[in-house]
């Protein structure tokens, strides 16, 4: 009696790790990691992503992070910015802001590294989309859980 | 001579009758008028323009990376366009004042990329006061502020349009270098390039 009761035990126990096992391969090929070429064979070409559009004038974007630099809330297509000219700044400086309605740039755009405050935008601040960037229609490719802290929420 | 010269052209005239001449005359205004016509029209193309390297080589070369050039809709503005007046008398006019150029050719005054860029600001500012003066006149020609529908405009644009064309404001006064690159602009806007000024 007590021997069959621990062959019964070691046929359950047998049958709990095959299943397991099954279980668990399955899970791994689900899982598996892909690039991002997704299935496509490498001799095969890849279908090219949807093309972006750059989002149309609106509001000011809110920050999510304090030293966030802010977005650009319009299509700079054309722009130049080169040593003779910045077409940025001709709304944006401080002496074409009011005229145009839009933001001034921050005064830390006047300091060099040595925290020198020079008479104009200083060189290392000059080229504006090194780190103001316009937004097109993407959806971020990954999940994000990221919030802003409460002091720069808006509501 | 001069008398002698006359006496053989009426003699010339006698020879046909009156509708002959009348006939003969209109024919001949015609083929004048049309000849001058197709070659004033032969120097207001993009190719004519382009057979100066200095234009092909520095404005026109510019012009292909900007929106005038290559757009979602098509339509594409060329030299003429833009540099010639539509109106007959203002065409003739500016006709004439090309010859300028073609003197400025001879001498070779901006015949290399160099001297083009250091005459740039010169060169501009020419053409910004002339569209100043005309009220952007060959902008006109397509972008008539009278038949702009600023609710489809971005929230920007509207503002500045309406407000500027109420204060008498002219296209040049904002869009300068839509077509090309801009000169140096320190001397214009300080605020608006790098550099101590």
């Amino acid at each position: 009696m007590k021997k069959k009761r621990i062959y019964l035990l070691i046929i359950l126990l047998q049958f709990t790790i095959t299943a397991s096992a099954v279980k668990f391969a399955a899970a791994a090929d689900t899982t598996e990691v892909k690039s991002l070429r997704g299935e496509t064979m490498i001799d095969e070409p890849d279908t090219a992503p949807e093309l972006k559009q750059w989002q149309p004038d609106r509001d000011p974007i809110p920050r999510d992070y304090v030293q966030q630099p802010p977005l650009v809330p319009h299509s700079i297509e054309g722009y130049v910015i080169n040593v003779k000219f910045n077409k940025c700044l001709t709304c944006h400086s401080w002496a074409n802001y009011k005229e145009s309605g839009a933001t001034k740039i921050s005064q830390t755009h006047f300091e060099d590294r040595d925290r020198n405050v020079q008479a104009n935008v200083a060189a290392r601040r000059y080229f504006c989309n090194q780190c103001h960037v316009p937004q097109v229609n993407a959806k971020p490719l990954v999940d994000n859980e990221f919030e802003p802290v409460r002091a720069i929420q808006q509501h | 001579m001069f008398k002698s010269s006359y006496l053989w052209f009426r003699s010339f005239l006698g020879r046909f009758s009156v509708i002959t001449i009348a006939i003969g005359a209109f024919i001949f205004g015609i083929m004048f008028w049309g000849g001058f016509n197709w070659a004033m029209e032969a120097t207001n193309t993009e190719t004519f323009c382009i057979s100066c390297h200095e234009m092909e080589e520095n404005v026109y070369r510019e012009y292909k990376n900007t929106i005038h050039y290559s757009n979602r809709t098509g339509v594409r503005a060329t030299c003429p366009d833009c540099h010639v007046p539509k109106e007959w008398h203002h065409k003739i006019v500016r006709k004439i004042r090309a010859s300028n150029e073609l003197l400025h050719k001879a001498l070779g005054s901006i015949d290399t990329p160099e001297k083009f860029e250091a005459k740039r600001l010169e060169l501009a500012t020419h053409v910004w006061d002339a569209m100043k003066k005309t009220d952007s006149r060959e902008c006109r020609n397509c972008h008539d502020f009278k038949s702009m529908d600023y609710m489809a405009q971005g929230r920007r644009a509207r503002d500045r349009h309406i407000v500027a064309f109420e204060e008498g404001q002219t296209c040049i006064d904002c869009h300068k270098g839509v077509a090309h690159s801009l000169p140096d602009m320190r001397s214009v806007d300080p605020s608006a390039a790098v550099g101590e000024r």
